[in-house]
């Protein structure tokens, strides 16, 4: 069976985060990362940041719940059943601190059949309340036996 | 800058996550899919049991890579790109390591894996850092 492909370069709509203090301790707590910066505003106004500053791989907080409407999309029509994340890769560019407002824009690269399973390749660019981008994803899910 | 060169060895990082890693990872992330955080859910549908998530192991890779190479500062890390092999589990070390791959004034690229006993669950990952 011909895999569908009429997603290929469909784009969704923004999806807004609100970053905040409690949410960035609580991810930094999780990942048993350390630096003050991530923790106390002292520290990290110390440091030069307008507030208490986001770890890199935080952008899942922000990033993930934007790609939803994608992922779900029965335009794209994956079988979540068989589906399993297959790579990940992500370009930062402005820190992100709390009170940022980030969104994020998910858009559909590719969709193609290798050896039997089906690669969907989604690209997000989540940018912050001054228009500067943050971020810029590319998420490949693979779906075993289309 | 410190004095880096291609073929170092990064500064390895051994996690051993615990029975409610998944839980937390789950709360701080957002994602709830079940075969992270129900055992019997994972079993019903083919796995060993419940799994880590693959962007829990993605975070201990740029956290591995940001400690060693720029202090934790959040800022260093520019790009990060991993495929997810192997299916990581709780109560089992995770070891990260890494090899510096091109050094170009104060850009450092690094091949970085992370394994899992005999599994490989990030395999090909490039972690590229501003210092």
């Amino acid at each position: 069976m011909a895999l569908k492909t009429d997603a290929v370069g469909k784009e969704w709509g923004g999806t807004t985060y609100q970053v905040g203090r409690e949410k960035i301790k609580e991810y930094a707590t999780t990942l048993g990362i350390e630096n003050p910066v991530h923790f106390d505003v002292g520290a990290a106004r110390e440091a030069g940041f307008r507030d208490v500053v986001a770890p890199p791989m935080f952008c899942v907080v922000y990033a993930l719940p934007a790609m939803a409407p994608a992922i779900l999309d029965p335009e794209v029509g994956m079988n979540f059943a068989t589906m399993v994340h297959g790579g990940q890769e992500f370009e930062w560019g402005e820190v992100v601190c709390s009170g940022d407002e980030i969104t994020t824009t998910p858009k559909c690269l590719s969709i193609e059949e290798k050896m039997g399973n089906g690669f969907y390749v989604f690209e997000s660019t989540s940018v912050n309340q001054d228009g500067e981008q943050v971020l810029r994803g590319i998420w490949t899910n693979i779906v075993r036996g289309v | 800058m410190a004095d880096i060169n291609v073929g170092d060895e990064v500064q390895e990082l051994r996690v051993t996550p615990d029975k409610y890693l998944p839980h937390r990872y789950a709360g701080a992330s957002g994602d709830y899919n079940p075969i992270h955080i129900d055992d019997e859910f994972a079993k019903a549908v083919g796995l060993p049991r419940n799994i880590l998530h693959g962007l829990y192991t993605m975070g201990l890779v740029a956290k591995a890579n940001a400690t060693a190479l720029a202090g934790g500062d959040p800022r260093a890390l520019k790009k990060l790109s991993v495929q997810f092999r192997g299916m990581g589990v709780p109560e089992q070390e995770i070891v990260v390591t890494g090899t510096v791959k091109e050094v170009d004034g104060t850009r450092v690229v690094v091949d970085t894996v992370a394994t899992q006993g005999d599994t490989k669950l990030i395999k090909n990952a490039q972690a590229e850092l501003e210092l």
